[in-house]
């Protein structure tokens, strides 16, 4: 066991945990944060999928001890009130059915629309592939993201 | 309006309002750790009034609609509740969607399966609603000294012909204490406001937050973590455990095993479908100190039953589809001597594999079990037959087990199996404390309850002026038979032949989206586009003529379809794709199926990019009658589209000597965005008929429509999912 200090949607958080434990774990048991979920626990689904310093990275597949003091932006810390443009658009769409992919979904959408506002459908079909919907909401989400980026840039 | 009787579920009305005596306060049962929003707290009302088991009016005139079914993506907790909010008539921005738990007192059918919540639902939801309505007119009508019929109602306010008019929550409290009506006005559909609606998904603000909303999520003081380890193959079990590596281990707290094999004397339930009985069990702290300990346990297994092969299971499938069965499920005319007859005989043979559910949540349940009184929560597709099976296993009475349905990450048929609810409990019962279950993705993907693997021989017989006279069908599936033998084409052809056989395997099967339709309408509609192109025929005419047959002059009785409604979606997505109409390097293919009472027919366009087929575009037509929520309903034509195409494109659970070869998402694949079609049109037909499923039925013949255009793409009937599989397996090398 040892002690980490994250930096956790902007808060200080202190863990006591084995330094190989995933940041996932670390997320939903130790912080109390469930929005972030598990789907496969090898980076193969995009369930898990936080901001690190602003990338879209799984947190199923990095040990705290990695994390040093690097931002850590939860689906919980996206905005204040649920109203980032990703999250409005999500809504306007109507995307999720289940939605428990949606999180990531929303995550890797938003990371994605930081570094590109305007992005075309390849380059969304590019940063989206790692995040499998089981319920096949992929053609909402596409325009979802469209919607967003329309949204920030106006 | 019309009036109808409420005799129909009547209890759901009754036990409720006698419960509620004087207008009882109910707090408000907020799942786990959700709390209100701040604008929700700001229109609470002070005081709940009940009115039935679906409706508590508050006395500022916010309404709280129970929603009594499970969730698990199809969207019921958004539709049910707009079908009693319609027939209350109130404004559906005052109204506030509450999960009941399990309740077989006051609630019919709470499960989620066969697409029937809302086609079961329907009537008593609306009679909830009327009945509520129509109590408030009374009890208005009472303080107003007037006669009820001089009154109107229009989003939750109530008016007399004289302009006086006030809002429900001024009467609540009185309406909760009246008796029953005998009988209430039901909307006529031409009036309906909410149903037909599009109305967004009610969890939808807190799915983008990530609100603690599912059974993985649950959380309560003091709650231990608990991980199960399944035999590595289908049919063997623990034979010794050596823990030593383990029981030291941070956060580990207890290693033993469990056994849910049928209590003697009992018999199993179908819901308790399981190939692994015998489980060994971590318990620990926290998920990760448990995942780590789980590695490190060392497990010795012995055999107990065959090992079985995916290319054995295939080729005993492949017999068996050649060996006549002595009791056809169907037999009309005399088939042999049809196919005798015949000027033209086509044949051909159809596979499928094994597939897991792969919801996207992992099963996972939460329990807190003591000697007379258990607790559970998590998500589950049928809580009933949860709550028994525990009964069963610990002896507990039913009336001292809570189950409590979270929202599900997915359910697909997985979670009407709910082995691991009972184990949740047998694990909180031995450790004497809550516990949450939690299965990692292996575990889910190599547990079993797959659907099963099928095959499919069929045979059409066409005389010399290219008339079906004669249609023959064997199927043939792990533990099950795939076939109904009074759908179409049954009933359009005088000689008519159908068989089933069913090969038993150690490997445990269960229903998957559209149990046997996902491969029956592949199957079938593929065949008989190959029999309208050896007819000469244009596909959709050659299906149009079969359902002029079965509307004219059917054969048999028990034809299991509507002519009229199947020909009908046929003919309009027709016109909707403009068939026939010729397009560029476009090939089309058209497939149309009847499961879960709802019909579908679908036009997809495949393209050739550098050789290989993309699909651009689905056109999709839907007859499931009155159609809720529309939006919500475009959603699951499209989920089951995107769903019917990944997994006959891509997906398959293959083994070798009983384990399964793929156990997590990078050997099993899923359909991702950059492989989804670039779009897809829904039409719904309008005919103001009784509602019928929608989660499922856009799964079964999208799989046929893409084969057909595959086809004209590319020259070749695909027969064997998953189609990449058998594009790559077929391509010759040029000589
Ligand atoms: S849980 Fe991390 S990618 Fe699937
Ligand atoms: S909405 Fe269910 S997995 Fe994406």
């Amino acid at each position: 066991m040892a002690q980490f200090t994250l930096n956790i949607n902007g808060k200080q958080q202190q863990v006591d945990v084995a330094e190989d434990t995933p940041l996932l774990w670390v997320l939903r048991d130790h912080i109390k944060l469930v929005g972030t979920k598990y789907g496969c626990g090898i980076s193969q689904c995009g369930a898990c999928t936080v901001h690190l310093d602003g990338t879209a990275t799984r947190s199923c597949s990095i040990p705290v001890s990695a994390i040093g003091n690097k931002k850590v932006v939860t689906i919980e810390g996206l905005s204040k009130n649920g109203d980032h443009p990703v999250q409005k658009a999500w809504i306007e769409h109507d995307v999720a059915q289940c939605g428990y992919c949606q999180a990531g979904q929303i995550m890797s959408a938003s990371a994605l629309l930081d570094k590109n506002s305007n992005p075309s459908d390849e380059e969304i079909y590019s940063a989206m592939n790692g995040n499998i919907c089981r319920c096949g909401t992929y053609l909402r989400i596409r325009s979802a993201i469209h919607s967003a980026a329309s949204n920030m840039n106006a | 309006m019309t009036l109808v009787k409420t005799s129909y579920n009547r209890r759901s009305f009754l036990k409720t309002s006698a419960a509620a005596g004087g207008g009882l306060l109910i707090g408000f049962n907020w799942l786990v750790s959700c709390k209100p929003t701040p604008k929700q707290l700001l229109e609470m009302p002070e005081e709940w009034f009940n009115i039935n088991s679906y409706i508590k009016i508050g006395n500022n005139g916010v309404t709280t609609i129970f929603s009594a079914n499970p969730e698990i993506g199809q969207n019921v907790k958004t539709s049910m509740p707009m079908i009693v909010a319609e027939e209350l008539d109130i404004d559906w921005k005052k109204v506030i969607v509450e999960q009941t738990n399990l309740n077989t007192e006051k609630y019919d059918r709470q499960l989620a399966g066969g697409s029937q919540s809302i086609r079961h639902g329907w009537q008593g939801l609306r009679m909830a609603g009327a009945t509520g309505r129509r109590m408030l007119l009374e009890a208005a009508a009472k303080e107003w000294q007037v006669p009820v019929s001089e009154l109107t109602t229009k989003n939750g306010t109530i008016s007399h012909s004289s302009g006086k008019s006030a809002g429900y929550g001024e009467f609540a409290q009185a309406a909760s204490q009246l008796s029953v009506p005998e009988e209430v006005e039901l909307k006529d559909p031409k009036d309906f406001k909410i149903i037909g609606t599009p109305t967004k998904n009610v969890d939808g603000p807190k799915l983008v937050k990530g609100e603690p909303l599912f059974g993985l999520d649950y959380n309560k003081e003091g709650m231990l973590i608990a991980m199960i380890v399944h035999a590595p193959s289908f049919g063997m079990k623990p034979k010794s455990i050596d823990d030593s590596a383990v029981k030291g281990m941070a956060g580990i707290k207890d290693v033993f095993t469990i056994d849910s094999a049928t209590p003697e004397g009992e018999e199993a339930s179908w819901s308790e479908t399981n190939a692994f009985h015998q489980l060994v069990v971590i318990v620990g702290n926290s998920t990760w100190e448990v995942m780590k300990a789980k590695k490190a346990l060392k497990i010795e297994w012995e055999k107990v039953s065959s090992s079985e092969n995916t290319v054995d299971q295939i080729s005993k499938l492949d017999e068996l589809i050649t060996q006549k069965s002595d009791e056809p499920r169907r037999s009309d005319g005399n088939t042999d001597k049809a196919f005798k007859n015949a000027a033209k005989v086509i044949e051909k043979n159809y596979y499928a594999p094994f597939l897991a559910h792969n919801t996207m949540e992992p099963m996972n349940f939460f329990a807190d079990v003591n000697a007379n009184k258990a607790e559970l929560v998590g998500p589950i597709q049928t809580p009933a037959e949860l709550r028994s099976s525990v009964h069963k296993y610990t002896g507990i009475p039913e009336e001292n087990i809570d189950v409590m349905m979270t929202r599900m990450g997915g359910g697909f048929g997985r979670r009407l199996y709910g082995n691991f609810g009972l184990e949740a409990a047998l694990i909180s019962k031995k450790v004497n404390a809550p516990v949450k279950l939690i299965y990692t993705r292996e575990d889910d993907m190599t547990q079993g309850t797959y659907r099963p693997m099928y095959a499919m021989k069929y045979r059409a017989a066409l005389d010399k002026n290219n008339k079906l006279i004669g249609f023959h069908v064997r199927a043939a599936g792990i533990n099950s038979a795939p076939l109904f033998p009074d759908r179409y084409p049954a009933g359009t052809v005088d000689n008519y032949l159908a068989e089933s056989h069913s090969l038993e395997s150690n490997v445990s099967t269960g229903a998957w989206r559209a149990p046997s339709s996902n491969f029956v309408a592949y199957a079938e509609q593929s065949f008989l586009d190959e029999v309208a192109e050896a007819a000469g025929k244009d596909p959709i005419d050659f299906r149009l003529e079969l359902f002029d047959r079965a509307m004219t002059d059917p054969v048999g009785e028990n034809n299991d379809y509507d002519a009229e409604r199947y020909a009908g979606v046929l003919k309009m997505v027709h016109e909707k794709s403009n068939w026939g109409e010729k397009k560029e390097g476009v090939y089309r293919g058209v497939s149309a199926y009847y499961c879960h009472n709802s019909y579908v027919a679908q036009v997809v366009d495949v393209a050739l990019n550098n050789g290989e087929p993309q699909i651009q575009k689905i056109w999709c037509v839907v007859d499931c009658g009155v159609v809720v929520n529309p939006d919500g309903a475009i959603n699951q034509v499209e989920g089951g589209i995107v769903d019917g195409i990944g997994h006959a494109m891509y997906s398959a659970l293959t083994m070798t000597d009983g384990k399964p070869d793929q156990d997590n998402f990078n050997r099993y694949q899923l359909i991702r965005i950059k492989d989804t079609p670039f779009e897809i049109e829904t039409h719904f037909v309008q005919n103001g008929i009784d509602p019928t499923g929608l989660g499922e039925p856009t799964l079964p013949p999208i799989s046929a429509a893409v084969a057909n255009a595959m086809y004209r793409a590319i020259g070749k009937r695909l027969t064997k999912q998953p189609f990449t599989q058998q594009l790559k397996e077929d391509v010759v090398e040029p000589a």
